[in-house]
């Protein structure tokens, strides 16, 4: 994974210094709440219901074991003992005090780890897959581009005070697995007809409240021109998106305003002029970044053991996790094995201490002291040998952390909702509980099989609603929380918007109603059909009249 | 009235007309001047005198002030509010592409918080908002000594620094 050298090193513990000084002139009234709240902001700090919340940034979602300890000490000394997986590859605290956090910025600091631009009216985290590295699918590594795009956006001078902010994804793979075509700027690592690699850039996808996916702009870009082309993206919308309405400020807005062609001639026009400069990448430059993604040498005789094969057959609940949690692995005899924070009872992406500091000695012992964090709120360990998988998954399952369940119904992705965020119009962890209770039958979700249930508890739709195989957005009718259900959404190759069941239902109803839902995905399945497939093929009236019929 | 110049505090030469007519007439001594203002009056102006400014929000297209960058001693970019961030491009396009040479300044809502960023693009004259502490504005600048990208300062990159060009 990438190391800092004494530049990045430097700029962190500046940061560091900076901000303590930020919250000192605020603290002592010589910076107003308005004046601050950008500051703050593009530090990772909200100011949320209960208290402040901090987003520390995972860039492309990789953790070492000793940046995920600092983690867990950060949750213990500084908040409540837990941390919150966020969609998009980083972590929330959600009970720092705000005179702490310079001080959880400097241990940040000591593990090469920050908060910058993790929010606010600026570049975020650039946000890549959790497979990145392994999987047989993949057509280049995408995390050295995202490193790349990493030190470029950091402190962008230019970039800073933009209409909105700015979400970068970077796939590398023929499954999208980034959800690259709901961002700002999804590129996407593919070959041209003369064999070379490059990328092939989106623009204008994102959720919030008027949804959209990313439009091709342009079919192959020379990897030597990624940083000035984005350069050239963001120009032209830092001077042209929309800063009259914060709700039409997004890039989606304009790109959707000028239209898909016009918007491609004004980058491309723009990016005429500084395509030769300053930005343009070397191979030098390339290569360095790709030198520290490099494989750990496998060993050869992985593939030799059985006992993993044995394991599955002899132990049941072994092998409904084995079918759910493993990941197929580039190298013979490895998986990635994805640890779910999807447990009965817990807040969907939620991980305490004392499991934050336990993965870490997991992936010290079984994989290369490497975990990724994935965007539907789980972590990934990705190098471990299958003679090791039974050994691993007895210790997950005394931390809670063996929940069999991923890509199954019960792997929600779940906004904070009305338990934390001052914009919520309604709770979503509650939901998540109610679904939870009502499917514990663990036979009946792998029967389900795939299915993705997304949940927001406003139309920011930090739950990715929009895309969810069914979606559920909070709304507030005359002050009670009433749910809004869509159907056929997804993030991925196929990505598309869900399209709305009918009117909202009331809380109580919400774990019935998706059991209707899947009354008639089983009725009407054909074969190996997935709840998606159904739904394409069948559309959503089957769905809609079992659900309001006997209303 | 004092601004910040090449990151000291001086006393400034120029006042700042915010709001003029068009057919009002030509202000004397060193006047910052609206660029709609000097459009109307543009000949008279040139034959006047040598030295002029003026100022422009994001909503102008840089292009069009392009041909007359010969006329101008300064360029003062207006932040409505510090969020508003489209002068950070004209200021990069002024400097970069257009090679002005003058003096561009800051002009509204311009903090101490602000200026780092403001200097990288190109900007080296600050009027700081009124009430604000302009010495410790001055800070601002040494916040960061190292820079990743490139932009219309001199500063030497991290790539650079690196050796990979
Ligand atoms: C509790 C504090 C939070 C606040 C105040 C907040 C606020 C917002 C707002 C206002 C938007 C809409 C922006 C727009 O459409 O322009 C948004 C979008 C989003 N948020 Fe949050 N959020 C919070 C927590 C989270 C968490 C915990 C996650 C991850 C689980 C998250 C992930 C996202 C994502 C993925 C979007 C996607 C919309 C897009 O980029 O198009 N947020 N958030
Ligand atoms: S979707 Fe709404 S309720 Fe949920 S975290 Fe985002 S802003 Fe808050």
């Amino acid at each position: 994974m990438y190391k800092y050298d004494n530049y990045d090193q430097t700029i962190v513990n500046e940061r560091v210094e900076q901000f303590r000084d930020q919250t000192r002139r605020y603290l002592a009234g010589d910076l107003s709440d308005d004046e601050y709240r950008p500051l703050r902001l593009m530090n990772g700090l909200y100011i949320q219901t209960h208290a402040p919340m901090l987003r520390v940034a995972i860039p492309y979602g990789l953790l070492s074991s000793e940046q995920l300890r600092m983690l867990a000490h950060i949750s213990r000394k500084y908040d409540k003992s837990y941390g919150h997986f966020s969609t998009r590859q980083n972590i929330q605290f959600n009970w720092p005090a705000l005179e702490t956090v310079p001080d959880i910025l400097a241990d940040l600091a000591t593990v090469e780890m920050h908060a910058i631009q993790t929010s606010g009216n600026c570049i975020r985290n650039t946000t890549s897959d959790q497979f990145a590295g392994i999987s047989k699918d993949e057509i280049e590594d995408p995390r050295p581009y995202c490193e790349i795009i990493r030190q470029w956006s950091t402190f962008h001078p230019e970039f800073s005070f933009l209409p909105r902010k700015f979400k970068i994804a970077v796939s590398g793979s023929k499954g999208d697995r980034a959800a690259a075509m709901v961002h700002d700027i999804g590129l996407y690592l593919v070959n041209n007809e003369k064999g070379e690699t490059g990328f092939k850039v989106f623009v204008g996808g994102g959720l919030g409240r008027t949804p959209h996916i990313g439009k091709c702009i342009r079919n192959f870009l020379e990897k030597k021109y990624l940083l000035s082309y984005i350069e050239a993206i963001l120009r032209v919308y830092n001077k042209f998106g929309r800063r009259d309405n914060i709700y039409k400020a997004r890039i989606k807005i304009l790109v959707n305003d000028v239209g898909q062609e016009e918007f491609g001639k004004q980058v491309e026009q723009e990016w005429l002029h500084i395509k030769e400069g300053i930005l343009k990448l070397g191979q030098k430059e390339i290569d360095h970044a790709k030198s520290f993604f490099t494989s750990p040498m496998y060993s050869k005789d992985a593939i030799d053991d059985d006992s993993f094969e044995k394991a599955r057959t002899a132990n049941e609940d072994f092998k409904n996790w084995a079918t759910r949690n493993l990941y197929s692995h580039k190298a013979p005899g490895y998986r990635a094995v994805i640890i779910s924070l999807k447990a009965p009872g817990i807040a969907p992406g939620d991980a305490t201490d004392e499991q934050m500091d336990f993965i870490s000695d997991l992936s010290d012992e079984y994989s290369y002291g490497e975990i990724v964090v994935t965007h539907d709120q789980n972590l990934v360990l990705p190098n471990v040998k299958q003679g090791d998988l039974f050994a691993l998954w007895e210790k997950l399952k005394t931390k809670n952390l063996a929940t069999s369940n991923i890509g199954l119904l019960t792997d929600m992705i779940c906004c904070p909702g009305l338990d934390f965020c001052s914009l919520a119009n309604a709770g979503s962890i509650p939901i998540a509980k109610q679904i939870n209770e009502k499917f514990n039958d663990l036979d009946y979700l792998h029967d389900i099989g795939d299915l993705k249930i997304k949940m927001s508890g406003c139309m920011n739709a930090c739950g990715h609603h929009h895309v969810g195989h069914i979606g559920i957005l909070g709304v507030d009718k005359k002050g009670q929380e009433f749910y809004q259900l869509t159907l056929g959404g997804s993030s991925e190759s196929d990505a598309c918007l869900g399209d709305r069941l009918g009117p909202a239902i009331p809380k109580i109803d919400v774990a019935n109603v998706i059991a209707k839902l899947l009354d008639v995905y089983v009725k009407l399945r054909e074969e190996d059909e997935r709840f998606l497939d159904t739904y394409r093929r069948v559309g959503i009236a089957p769905f809609k009249e079992n659900v309001y019929a006997s209303h | 009235m004092r601004v910040i110049k090449n990151k000291s505090i001086i006393d400034d030469e120029w006042s700042l007309k915010r709001e003029i007519g068009n057919t009002d007439p030509i202000p004397s001594g060193n006047v910052i001047l609206p660029f709609p203002f000097w459009q109307a009056n543009r000949d008279e102006l040139i034959n006047s005198k040598k030295c002029h400014a003026i100022w422009i929000d994001g909503s102008i297209e840089i292009e069009t002030i392009a041909s007359d960058l010969q006329y101008f001693a300064l360029i003062a970019l207006d932040f409505p509010t510090f969020k508003d961030g489209r002068s950070y491009s004209h200021a990069r396009l002024l400097r970069e592409r257009y090679d002005f040479k003058g003096e561009l300044r800051a002009i509204g809502d311009v903090l101490q918080d602000q200026l780092f960023f403001m200097e990288r693009c190109g900007i080296n004259s600050f009027r700081i908002r009124d009430g604000k502490d302009i010495e410790k504005a001055l800070e601002s600048f040494n916040v960061f000594s190292v820079n990743y990208q490139g932009a219309a300062d001199d500063s030497v990159t991290i790539s650079q620094q690196r050796k990979f060009k």
